[in-house]
């Protein structure tokens, strides 16, 4: 690939990003490539050093706020007319519902992911009390010589003992899956917003 | 390697490659290349941040009828390296700690 395809691409797939942002990488790019080429490299090779043009463009969105992204994608790119304003207030009962909802409902999903989470671990912690209770039951049960009810409260303890063991497990492996996901998630609104996901 | 360390590891490299004189990004990077591999988009990022804290200056000049970008340390971004130098003592003597608890494990 030729310097300019490259930085033609980049420039594509970086769309939506704040153009400032875009000449300043675009420039920062051009720059690296030259001081390769200078150094004896071929214009194919250099351009190839960077990486494909996808790769390129996850890591800097990756690298780049939610916030300033979505801000970027609503400031007006060219003067709002009069009639738009018109219509963005005469609108104004539709739309501002309809997007609240929209970010009510992106905010209530990743709310119920975390509560799934902390429903675990709240069943983990209601296991080990129980089978701290069982412990402190059976100890009691010994000291009034009712050796029978005392030896199954034990077992009960010991139950709850290895369930709350498993259970710990699992309570782990969500929480990291559902940080995962949730970065997933973040990433996914990203690339709503900029450019299109490049096939290289 | 934890990402918030491995940020300011990155940071005070960088900060280490234009110490003695002014360089380039590419020439960051080949200076790097024998402790850490950095690629472009870290570079980047890094020099857009300690922009940011003051710790380097930008000019721009021209080199073989285009344009370079030059990177010039800062009194902050020496101070960085300095307080970088003692608390890295500091990570010595945490991690003298952590392999003596393992060896009684």
């Amino acid at each position: 690939m030729r310097k300019q395809e490259f930085l033609n691409a980049l420039r594509e797939g970086l769309k939506g990003l704040p153009e400032k942002d875009i000449e300043e990488r675009l420039t920062f790019y051009g720059e690296m490539i030259d001081d390769r080429i200078e150094e004896g490299l071929s214009e194919d090779e250099a351009v190839a050093r960077m990486g494909t043009v996808g790769e390129v463009v996850s890591q800097i969105v990756a690298e780049t706020p939610l916030t300033k992204i979505v801000r970027e994608k609503i400031r007006p790119k060219r003067k709002v007319r009069a009639w738009e304003i018109v219509l963005l207030v005469l609108g104004f009962p539709l739309w501002f519902p309809l997007s609240l909802t929209a970010i009510v409902l992106v905010l209530v999903f990743y709310i119920v992911l975390w509560t799934l989470v902390i429903c675990l671990w709240a069943i983990e912690a209601a296991l080990w009390a129980g089978a701290l209770a069982c412990a402190v039951g059976a100890i009691g049960l010994f000291i009034t010589k009712q050796p029978v009810p005392a030896f199954g409260t034990v077992g009960a303890a010991l139950i709850l003992t290895g369930l709350s063991i498993f259970l710990f497990f699992a309570c782990k492996a969500a929480t990291v899956g559902t940080a995962k996901l949730a970065k997933k998630i973040i990433r996914g609104i990203k690339n709503l917003f900029v450019g299109r996901e490049k096939t290289k | 390697m934890d990402i918030q360390l491995k940020r300011g590891l990155l940071d005070v490299c960088v900060l280490a490659a234009i110490k003695n004189e002014d360089s380039y990004g590419y020439r960051i990077i080949k200076d790097l290349r024998p402790y850490v591999v950095l690629s472009e988009s870290t570079l980047y990022t890094i020099l857009k941040r300690l922009e940011a804290a003051s710790m380097l200056t930008v000019r721009t000049a021209e080199h073989e009828g285009r344009l370079r970008k030059y990177y010039h340390i800062t009194a902050a971004g020496l101070r960085r390296i300095e307080d970088f130098r003692n608390e890295w003592k500091e990570v010595i003597s945490i991690y003298q700690f952590v392999t003596k608890e393992e060896g009684h494990a």
